[in-house]
């Protein structure tokens, strides 16, 4: 194989400034998420009639559909006709966290459900407001355990970041095809961008697992 | 203290309770007097929980009422009607009672303090220092003093059950449950539990209502005893004609029953 290290060297840089931008994306998308993904679980579990029917059409079909496509209609169809102007990287932070969020709700409400009945009987048999039952004893003891599996979509999200090129992000991939496209070698900049991925997410899936351990210990 | 029937404390009329085809209660009626001490005994699926549970407000009846204090826990009167309680005179209606579970439900994410002190802070709106002035005397009377500080998962079974009687106290309720608080103890566990029980009934004009497999302990403490069989009262005494003259037969067997397991 033709491998050349000055080339691969020259392209780490821009390589890396891409890194960053994909990195951005994630963690801003994860917020996006475990927010978004709560707020679904929570309106699903009350049952507010309508809204909760709404929400659960609204899961079914983000999870039905590709993310590809919804990152376009986000982009293409749904910003124009909204009049919105919104950046590449604004869209794929929204598209990636809704998509997310439809999975996180799941995360929750099985985290949710894991709460034993018994605390439930007794935040009744201490006439505790519903504000509190739920920031104070349901949420505090559903959200350590599905903290390893929130974190696993942050490591799937990572990993889809570079669908976003559809709509122009530039983030590792396209840099690295900027560099293929400048330099005419290609080998290097897309191999170094798949060791870029590596070299995040395989330390992340690391402290998934640990924190999975530390869940299944308390 | 005898029964007075003008005002008790707690009156079932007619309850009925079923789960599916199942009847738990049929057409119940008793009344338990102010401060009185009563103990429900009888077979598993007798319904005694399931009175607990309904006082409490965690289950549904089916049909009667319930009064506690004269007013009516799961009903509220609209004009004339009556008709089933919403979530606010439920509100209401279970500040007068506290509820002690077999499996204690104490909330693992708060420490010992914070489990005694959330609902009186949060719930009666307590400021923090009286809440924790009122944890720290209970837990002194429960012999707990020195893990205030601990997590509930770190303490013995019958530890937690006595911070789950002094989490109930500090909402001081008029009327105390105790579902099989013992139940769910190590055999050596269970005397310290009762203890604690022994003093709050003794101490204390709080009306109580025990579910227990501890006869000894129903005989010692109890005001009453109420034999229940199928859902309804079989045989309704003092501790001392119950345990020793028994009308029925079903009771002695029940009772003979106990205590050859014992």
């Amino acid at each position: 194989m033709d491998w050349s290290w000055e080339s691969a060297a020259n392209s780490v840089p821009l390589l890396l400034e891409g890194l960053l931008v994909t990195v951005e994306i994630t963690l801003l998308a994860s917020v996006v998420a475990y927010a978004l993904g709560l707020v679904f679980a929570l309106i699903r579990r009350t049952g507010i009639p309508v809204l909760s029917q709404a929400v659960l059409l609204f899961i079914e079909f983000v999870r039905s559909t590709p993310l590809l496509i919804q990152v376009f209609v986000l982009y293409y169809v749904i910003q124009p006709v909204g009049g919105m102007t919104l950046s590449p990287f604004t869209t794929g932070v929204i598209a990636l966290g809704v998509h997310y969020a439809t999975y996180a709700a799941e995360v929750y409400r099985a985290g949710i459900e894991a709460v034993p009945k018994g605390q439930w009987e007794a935040t009744t048999a201490l006439n505790l407001p519903r504000s509190r039952v739920w920031t104070a004893v349901v949420l505090p003891q559903a959200v350590p355990r599905v903290l390893p599996a929130l974190g696993n979509y942050t490591i799937s999200m990572f990993k889809e970041t570079p669908l976003l090129l559809a709509i122009g992000v530039v983030d590792v991939l396209a840099r690295a095809k900027e560099v293929g496209a400048d330099t005419f070698r290609v080998t290097e900049p897309y191999t170094l961008a798949g060791v870029l991925f590596l070299l995040v997410s395989l330390p992340a899936s690391i402290l998934v697992r640990r924190l999975e351990r530390r869940a299944a210990h308390s | 203290m005898p029964p007075t029937v003008d005002s008790p404390m707690i009156r079932f009329s007619q309850v009925v309770k079923s789960y599916g085809d199942h009847v738990v209660l049929r057409d119940l009626d008793f009344t338990v007097a102010p401060g009185e001490f009563v103990s429900l005994i009888g077979p598993s699926g007798s319904g005694k929980t399931t009175i607990l549970r309904l006082l409490m407000t965690l289950e549904k009846l089916d049909g009667g009422t319930i009064e506690v204090c004269g007013d009516y826990l799961s009903h509220m009167k609209r004009g004339e009607k009556l008709v089933p309680a919403d979530e606010k005179y439920l509100r209401e209606a279970r500040k007068r009672i506290g509820m002690v579970f077999q499996q204690f439900n104490l909330f693992p994410n708060m420490n010992v303090l914070r489990n005694i002190t959330e609902a009186p802070i949060h719930s009666l709106g307590l400021s923090r220092d009286e809440a924790e002035a009122r944890a720290v005397e209970l837990l002194e009377m429960v012999g707990l003093t020195d893990k205030k500080d601990e997590h509930p998962t770190r303490l013995s079974g019958g530890q937690q059950q006595r911070v789950a009687i002094a989490r109930a106290l500090a909402m001081r309720p008029d009327v105390l449950l105790l579902d099989e608080v013992t139940s769910a103890l190590d055999p050596e566990l269970v005397a310290d539990v009762l203890r604690v029980l022994r003093e709050i009934a003794t101490s204390t004009d709080i009306t109580i209502l025990c579910v227990t497999h501890e006869m000894q302990f129903a005989r010692d403490v109890s005001d009453r005893v109420m034999m229940f069989d199928q859902g309804q009262v079989l045989e309704d005494a003092t501790p001392d004609k119950l345990f020793n003259d028994p009308e029925h037969d079903r009771t002695r067997r029940f009772l003979k029953a106990v205590i050859d397991r014992a």
